[in-house]
């Protein structure tokens, strides 16, 4: 037993920031303190609040101390941990109270509104340590499904807690489990889609790096209910972390034999495999996952047949996604009447969202379904950043949409984000204020399904390019009304003929910018202006001679020499040489330079 | 058989249940358009062009990997769907090298074809970046022109599954997605085995035979040559889809009138060769069976099939006759016992010849195929190519009487014309090889157990107190089946016959191109392959050792199948290969 437990985020943003610093440092500083038997160090899984990583807690008291040093740990060693004071200056500052004690990490903004279930144990547990995950009740959910349930049984409880796919089409998770169920075959496979690929999600990486043995549970669970011995976990190799753990928690299952032949003397066997991704967006499309596991080059197939008639290997097959499985476990310990009360009517349960772009605190978050935008906005992320208004946010990456202002009140559930032309997509959520530009951040996306476009249609593979390029020759000034006509045309066109989903979906950033925000395109095309001061080719960087001192200061400052002025004489900007970096903005302590 | 009702364009209609929506509405009168699909070797829906409505379906499903349930109603061409195929038309053309009048498929393009039929108005309604593609020109029987290539991936699918090789596939990804080999390689540095299957699939110009026609003409107009042609069997069963006849419609006649006013000094026939390829083989392997050589014996007619041995079994090259093919041994006879008899010079022999095939290309250029010191055959052009030769010079083809090869090497048996289609070699060898076994006459000369289009064929034949299991394999995925039984010691054969081309060389890369909504309704390969069994039972000869200018040849020159100087003019040998470079 030890006294004192010290927490350390081992997610991937505190570990790029310092974590195995961090960790080593407080080894041996406790070593030579003499804390080694009386302090545990353990390294968890995401907390959540990345902002302010590196995060370590220290329990009994739950202190929650934010963006840590190195050099920071001999005094939370010797203050904290020896003398028993908390070191203030390192305290969350929400979680500060005027007499000088902390309260509950989970009184704060940030925490209050979310509840944690795919996240449980994500910050809480060691995830290399199968013993901490079943001392939280892990595995308890398979062993009473083995022991208690048929398989009819349990699918019928996922069916009634009211899942839904979380990996952005929302498919019913009992339904997909039934159909694989249905199919009599000699070979049936369980899979975990684990190919997160979305620019800026990483909601599935935070729980394989937290939990993952809620992973390796539910998908045994799974093939019991569908008849399949054999899983695969199809993870990009760009999540080293996850998979590190991952195979940690394989062979620690294994040991365990929860794994295995003959799974808790039921006569069950059930073994999962890792097959890495090289990192291609299109191959968490489902039939492209599987055809890159079976060795294939990574290209969707056409569906039907379904994965749950013909999927892995020609077999039936079932795929979820890893926050889907992450549900399941709870479900079952918990019952599906307990996990349906949460949620709206027909999206049940809760969603962890990764929250980025324009906002203080970005992070992780799970959320009950239901919760509005301004709620994960305003009160969960901390607002935006330097007192800039809300824009719009965008869901579901690069097959999602924008949600604009007018529907900050929305309550946040698969059908409502579909009726208002987004989607839940993964999780991903960006939220955009005032500086930014819708055509600019469409062309974003673009960009990334241009890259990631497998390249076996042809609305995908040329189409979105084109679209591609027509957005960019808005950008540049050299648009007309008509292209945005032929642009949403030519959307339309993509998502009506495009083989998979990935393709189906790419011009929803452009449908839904010009949606709700088409006066910003008609800027572009008829004023030639870009309102937000995004697009380059759309402005010019301007000094007004009243205000300018003469200071020199933002012609030694411009890279390209475009600046020109005599000392203590107004300055001027030479427009063909300016290449528009805002350096000048910036450096100007007269306020004299501005955007047009 | 079970069926679903299914609603077309408001027809009710049964059809069979596992039906695609395309091959229901085929059923209803309506042929959807296509251009990727080819049945059973690539149903991937990538192209889009087949696309169609269908009710309740939340966007446009692909109509030829679709399957119909009960009750589905479809539509093949609301405006919806007419729009968008041509979209996808426009979208294919906005990345297409549009240089149609220059292009060797102008006139016969499928893509062309599309769009004339979707009424596309504006090639450039989409244009924008092009990607641009240097040439593969490093094998030596064809070209990759990627700049023309629509990703349709046919030959992707047909060099894999049907013809177990797959060199080729998708680099890149999205909009810079190619057909190359891996890493970039060459065609030519591949374990590519020449056999054209990608060219004949090909719906547009990206690929294409490398053209020798014009040193053929070079060669015509110049004084001092010879010019002297062959012609395979196979070719005459093709030519006349060229010039609009039905697939299978016998043109030999037709086709020496047309050589002859194209100014060859002589026209012979391949299957001249043929005939004395089986009095070599034969004896090959009545002499392996007698003397305990290595069995089974296999053919080594197709080049294709050669090079894919060398590549793919090199282990297993023993098994391989050593006779050189049907074309080799006619240069080697033309330029050898022809020019002695005739007083010509070999060096100023120019002898061509007219294949169904693309490796033939690659086989003139092997080694050991000199036996005057020269190259046995100079130039071999494909059918195509001769095709477009009398169209260069304005024969009206369909009016052309018919005419006959030229004598002596132009005298041939029926056994020989059926070496144009899988079996036709094993049968005409069985023709002689039995008589010369039994010494008796067959009471028929036809083996019909060996005919027919179906990729493997086996049989067993009690020839003078002996059985002789055969096989015969054509389509190098079959070929794959037999070496594999080979190599595992499982195979009880003591002949086999295998021909590179799926049915042959009626179906073989050189031959005219038929589109894809033919090859996906009509068994090409049956209809030539029948062409040619009419040609054999309508002969007198129809066995090798019975042609006349083949016992002249052994008179005269050889002596005997299997003499010295045979084994000098008409074997060779083979080269361990590896596959690929890596």
């Amino acid at each position: 037993m030890y006294r004192s437990h010290v927490l350390v985020c081992g997610g991937t943003g505190c570990t790029s920031s310092g974590t195995p610093k961090i960790l080593e440092c407080l080894n041996e500083e406790i070593n030579k303190a003499g804390l080694k038997n009386e302090v545990a160090v353990v390294q968890t899984g995401c907390h959540g609040l990345c902002a302010l990583g590196p995060i370590v807690i220290v329990y009994p008291e739950a202190t929650f101390y934010s963006m840590v040093k190195p050099e920071d740990v001999p005094e939370i060693v010797n203050e904290h941990l020896l003398k028993g004071r908390i070191v203030q200056r390192l305290v969350y500052d929400e979680t500060k109270t005027e007499e000088g004690t902390v309260t509950s990490i989970n009184e704060t903004a940030f925490y209050k509104k979310q509840h944690r279930v795919a996240l449980r144990n994500c910050g809480v547990i060691n995830p290399e340590n199968i013993d901490e995950y079943i001392a939280t009740g892990g595995y308890e959910a398979l062993g009473r499904v083995l022991t208690e349930y048929t398989p009819d049984q349990v699918i019928q409880m996922i069916t009634d807690s009211g899942l839904r796919g979380r990996g952005g089409g929302g498919f019913p998770t009992g339904l997909k489990w039934k159909l694989a169920r249905a199919n009599e075959a000699d070979q049936k496979y369980v899979c975990c889609n684990a190919d997160e690929g979305d620019p800026g999600a990483f909601m599935d990486r935070s729980i394989l790096e937290g939990d993952p043995h809620v992973v390796l549970e539910a998908m045994a669970i799974a093939g019991y209910a569908i008849g399949a011995n054999q899983g695969y976990i199809y993870v990009r190799a760009e999540y080293p972390i996850a998979v590190k753990r991952l195979s940690i928690a394989i062979e620690q299952a294994r040991e365990y034999g929860l794994l295995g032949k003959n799974i808790f003397g039921t006569g069950f066997d059930f073994d999962i495999e890792l097959r890495l991704g090289a990192g291609a967006f299109v191959c968490g499309e489902e039939t492209a996952l599987m055809t890159s596991i079976e060795g294939n080059r990574g290209e969707p197939r056409p569906r039907p047949p379904f994965p749950a008639q013909k999927g892995l290997f020609g077999k039936p097959t079932l795929l979820n996604n890893v926050e889907t499985y992450a549900n399941i476990p709870q479900i079952i310990l918990n019952g599906p009447e307990w996990f349906a009360s949460m949620g709206t009517e027909k999206s049940k349960g809760t969603k962890v969202f990764a929250l980025g772009g324009k906002i203080n605190n970005t992070g992780l978050v799970e959320i009950p379904m239901g919760t509005t935008l301004r709620e994960v906005v305003e009160e969960i992320g901390g607002g935006i950043p330097n007192g800039k208004k809300f824009k719009a946010a965008q869901t579901g990456g690069p097959s999602g949409g924008c949600i604009p202002a007018e529907h900050f009140d929305i309550p946040i559930d698969y059908d409502n984000l579909i009726s208002i032309g987004s989607m839940m997509g993964s999780g991903g959520l960006i939220v955009m204020d005032e500086d930014n530009c819708m055509v600019d951040i469409a062309k974003f996306f673009l960009e990334f399904t241009v890259d990631e476009s497998c390249g076996k249609c042809t609305p995908c593979r040329i189409g979105t390019k084109r679209l591609h390029e027509m957005l960019d020759k808005i950008t540049q000034g050299q648009g007309t009304l008509e292209d945005i006509d032929k642009l949403e045309e030519l959307c339309y066109y993509i998502k009506e003929n495009s083989l998979c989903g990935l393709g189906q979906s790419a011009p929803n950033p452009v449908l839904s910018t010009i949606k709700y925000f088409r006066d910003e395109y008609v800027s572009h095309v008829v004023d030639k202006k870009c309102p937000a001061g995004v697009c380059k080719a759309l402005l010019s960087y301007v000094i007004d001679p009243e205000l300018c001192k003469g200071c020199t200061l933002c012609a030694r400052i411009c890279p390209n020499n475009a600046i020109s002025g005599k000392v203590k004489e107004a300055h001027s900007i030479d427009q063909s040489k300016c290449v528009k970096c805002g350096a000048c903005i910036e450096k100007c302590r007269f306020g004299a330079i501005s955007k047009r | 058989m079970e069926t679903v009702n299914v609603k077309i364009n408001g027809i009710s209609i049964d059809v069979p249940k596992g039906s695609t929506i395309l091959e229901a509405a085929r059923l209803a009168h309506i042929e959807i358009p296509t251009l990727c699909y080819l049945k059973e070797i690539n149903e991937i829906g990538a192209c889009r062009i087949c696309v169609v409505e269908v009710k309740g379906a939340r966007s446009l499903v692909a109509s030829c990997v679709y399957p119909v349930s009960d009750g589905m109603e479809i539509y093949t061409n609301t405006p919806k769907v007419l729009a968008s195929r041509r979209k996808t038309l426009e979208l294919i053309l906005s990345n297409h090298d549009r240089k149609c009048l220059s292009c060797v498929r102008s006139g016969n393009c499928e893509l062309q074809k599309l769009c004339r039929d979707l009424k596309v108005e504006d090639e450039s309604t989409y244009d924008g970046l092009r990607t641009k593609y240097e040439l593969d020109t490093s094998s030596a029987h064809m070209v990759r022109d990627n700049n023309k290539c629509i990703l349709c991936r046919r030959c992707v699918a047909v060099c894999e599954k049907t013809q177990g090789v797959g060199v080729i596939g998708a680099n890149e990804r999205g909009f810079d997605t190619n057909i190359a080999c891996a890493f970039d390689m060459g065609l030519g540095e591949t374990s590519c085995v020449s056999c054209g299957q990608c060219i004949a699939v090909c719906p547009t110009g990206a690929l294409y035979e490398k053209d020798n026609t014009d040193q053929v003409f070079a060669a015509l107009n110049d004084p001092e040559k010879y010019v002297i042609v062959q012609t395979a069997p196979a070719v005459r069963a093709a030519l006349g889809e060229e010039f609009g006849l039905p697939i299978g419609t016998n043109v030999q006649g037709k086709m020496v009138a047309a050589l002859r006013r194209l100014g060859f000094d002589k026209v012979f026939d391949t299957d001249f060769a043929a005939d004395l390829t089986i009095m070599e083989e034969a004896n090959e392997f009545i002499d392996r069976v007698k003397n305990g050589g290595v069995l089974p014996l296999i053919t080594s007619c197709s080049p294709g099939w050669i090079k894919y041995c060398e590549h793919y079994y090199p282990d297993l090259l023993d098994h391989l006759s050593s006779c050189k093919s049907p074309q080799q041994m006619f240069g080697a006879i033309t330029k050898t016992y022809y020019a002695q008899k005739m007083g010509l010079d070999p060096k100023n022999i120019v002898m061509v010849s007219v294949m169904p095939c693309t490796a033939k290309k690659f086989e003139i250029g092997r080694d050991h195929q000199n036996a005057a010191g020269v190259p046995d055959v100079d130039i071999a052009i494909t059918t195509r190519e001769l095709a477009r030769m009398i169209d260069r010079v304005g024969l009206n083809f369909l009016s052309l009487p018919d005419e006959e090869f030229d004598d002596p090497l132009g005298r041939s048996t029926g056994a020989a014309v059926i070496f144009g289609t899988t079996g036709g070699v094993m049968e005409a060898a069985l023709r002689t090889a039995v008589e010369t076994l039994t010494k008796e006459e067959l009471p028929s000369p036809d083996f019909v157990e060996v005919r027919g289009t179906q990729g493997i064929k086996k049989a067993t034949y009690h020839v003078a107190g002996m059985d002789i299991n055969v096989a015969v394999a054509s389509g190098l995925s079959n070929a794959k089946i037999l070496m594999d039984e080979i190599r595992s010691g499982k195979a009880n054969y003591h002949f086999i016959e295998i021909m590179g081309c799926p049915g042959g060389c009626v179906n073989g890369g050189g031959q005219p191109q038929q589109p894809g909504y033919v090859r996906n309704t009509v068994d090409i390969k049956a209809l030539r392959a029948k062409a040619l069994y009419d040609i054999d039972s309508s002969m007198t000869i129809r066995k090798s050792h019975e042609n006349p200018a083949i016992k002249q040849l052994y008179d005269e020159f050889l002596g005997k199948p299997g003499s010295h100087k045979a084994h000098d003019i008409l074997h060779t040998s083979y080269v361990k290969r590896t596959v690929n470079n890596y």
